[in-house]
């Protein structure tokens, strides 16, 4: 099994954002920076699925700047065989489309039996790379999902995937594109073995002329983000006050029925 | 008139989710100020009882996209006979609303028709010289952004359930039907659903869902989330669950709430013995009124909700229950 897992790097989950006095973006500096969770649960499953398969290899994708290669390291150090790292200030400015676009023109060049995807980045929260991707590389999806089998043929997998009220079981020829949902499977962490050898491990710098792509970042982004601002804060909490537990009680419910009025 | 601004009618068995009314109420506005046409755009089999349900709400025009291989889901089928409609149409916007569905339909028909396409939104509205700009949460809601789409010849976006607020229906409002037979075949459909599984049959799915009751690490044991589900029932209300309650066993994944979980946006949301950390507040924070239970006056969800109770929830909870039960009874 070949599999190819694409890789953001994002703020950790704990980062407070902050955001430019204009309003014109956001500031990262000082920020602690992540492999996106939900790529790990993509990364995980490939490497499961070699395993399993007794042979082939797990490749990640990412397009960032410089600083990814911190997050594409503890990739291979969880055991990835190699890496391609699209980093060039061209994709700069691009949207989700964009990336999904420049993403599947490194991809087209490759080997593949399926690609991983988290679910979304937890800091641009858009959640379409991964379908965008499929669609640009003419390839079913499954989005959401938690868990994967291979057919014994190696040519289908079938899915469970999340959706509202239930789960789906669904059947994709492969090669598809797999979105990773939270319940996949529990990600291993770096040995220290797995990351002395994560040095030495491949890792290409691709640059936007190697895709052949014109038109990439701001250039080819239809969305843009301005006018950030962090939302208002609620001021701290009215405390119900009362004598016991029993007497609070009664004065929330009355407190919501008549002065929030959602009773 | 212009080209047009398009709502994808969601509709699951028959029935048309609650946020296709808010889009379509959020969207007339727009179309008054453009002078556009507001159409809705409802995809299936044996949907034709729905066709009314739209115009109440704003739409001029109502295209009704019936065929045998809509009778269920798959990105395929709806992708496909959805963006041959657009390419003919021409519409100018297209909005979805945030469900598992749209998000998965939205990034499909945008990447195949060139459109500009922003996520989980929670307002859209004209700036002063007329454009579109959208408003989402990023960093799960730790800041917000206005979206604008500057190279962009279709603007779509997917619009946050119970964000927008829904006009009243007006019933005299009368839209024009098309019924539109898309061509497909199977072949065009290269994934098989196998199965559905319900899990939670006849529940409110938490992104929908008006009301919530969470429970946290503070719950103790699977079998305490027993009082939450009756102070649920007794609301209408649907159970959640803080990641570490998750994380316990306690509950299923598909309850959690948070930046790793569901994004949720009720009117109520009622906090039991969650801490209330900036990953859990994430996926809550847009909640229109916060109420936290919880014994440990130092809880960080006492600085971020709206009403707080310090003390024991085993003993708080089942009172609430009855007197928010006498209440409703009233």
């Amino acid at each position: 099994m070949n599999s190819i897992v694409c890789l953001k790097q994002v703020p950790d989950t704990e980062a407070q954002i902050r955001v430019k006095p204009d309003g014109s973006d956001v500031v990262l500096d000082g920020v602690k920076f992540i492999i996106n969770p939900y790529d790990e649960f993509g990364i995980e499953e490939a490497l499961r699925l070699k395993e399993k398969a007794g042979s082939g290899k797990v490749t990640l994708v990412c397009l960032g700047p410089a600083r990814c290669v911190e997050a594409i390291r503890t990739g291979l150090a969880m055991g990835a065989d190699d890496a391609f790292h699209l980093d060039d200030p061209a994709f700069e400015g691009g949207d989700a489309i964009a990336t999904a676009k420049a993403l599947a023109e490194q991809i087209k060049k490759m080997q593949y039996d399926i690609i991983f995807c988290g679910k979304q980045a937890i800091d641009d929260d858009q959640g379409q790379v991964g379908v965008a991707l499929a669609e640009f590389l003419n390839l079913p999806h499954a989005c959401l999902v938690t868990k994967v089998e291979i057919a014994p043929d190696k040519k289908s997998c079938t899915v469970n995937r999340q959706i509202v009220g239930g789960e789906e079981v669904i059947e994709l020829p492969l090669p598809c594109v797999i979105t990773t949902q939270k319940g996949l499977n529990e990600p291993r962490y770096a040995s220290l073995p797995g990351i002395m050898k994560a040095k030495k491990k491949p890792l290409v710098s691709v640059k936007a002329a190697d895709l052949g792509l014109t038109e990439t970042g701001t250039a080819a982004a239809k969305t843009k983000g301005v006018n950030f601002s962090l939302p208002p804060a609620r001021t701290a909490a009215k405390l119900i006050q009362g004598e016991s537990p029993e007497e609070k009680a009664v004065k929330l419910a009355k407190v919501l029925r008549e002065e929030a009025k959602v009773i | 008139m212009g080209k047009g601004i398009w709502v994808f009618a969601e509709q699951a068995e028959g029935k048309v989710r609650k946020v296709t009314f808010e889009m379509l109420s959020a969207a007339r506005k727009i179309a008054d100020a453009k002078g556009e046409q507001l159409c809705a755009v409802c995809l299936g089999k044996d949907i034709a009882g729905l066709a009314d349900s739209f115009a109440p709400y704003g739409a001029d025009m109502v295209y009704m996209v019936t065929h045998d291989l809509l009778a269920q889901y798959t990105t395929d089928g709806y992708a496909k006979a959805l963006c041959d409609l657009i390419t003919k149409e021409q519409p100018s916007v297209i909005l979805f609303g945030a469900t598992v569905l749209g998000r998965d339909l939205s990034a499909k028909v945008a990447a195949r028709v060139g459109a500009g396409l922003a996520s989980d939104c929670v307002d859209i509205k004209l700036d002063g010289s007329g454009n579109i700009t959208i408003r989402r949460p990023m960093y799960a809601g730790k800041v917000y952004a206005d979206v604008i789409f500057p190279n962009a010849s279709i603007i779509a976006a997917s619009m946050r359930p119970n964000v927008l607020v829904p006009g009243a229906p007006d019933a005299s409002r009368k839209a024009e039907v098309v019924t539109v037979t898309p061509e497909l075949s199977a072949t065009d459909i290269r994934v098989k659903v196998k199965e559905v599984v319900k899990t939670a049959a006849g529940k409110v799915d938490l992104t929908e869902a008006e009301r919530i009751v969470s429970g946290g690490r503070g719950m103790k044991a699977a079998e305490n989330f027993k009082m939450l589900e009756e102070l649920a029932e007794v609301i209408g209300a649907t159970v959640g669950a803080s990641r570490a309650a998750v994380d316990a066993g306690w509950r299923p994944q598909s309850d959690q709430v948070g930046q790793t979980g569901k994004v949720v946006s009720p009117n109520l949301y009622i906090a039991c013995g969650i801490s209330g950390s900036i990953q859990h507040y994430a996926g809550m924070g847009t909640s229109k009124v916060i109420v936290a239970i919880n014994k440990d006056s130092e809880a960080p969800i006492f600085s971020k909700c709206d009403y707080g109770v310090v003390d024991d929830l085993f003993k708080v909870v089942p009172v609430f229950t009855a007197e928010l039960k006498k209440m409703m009874a009233e």
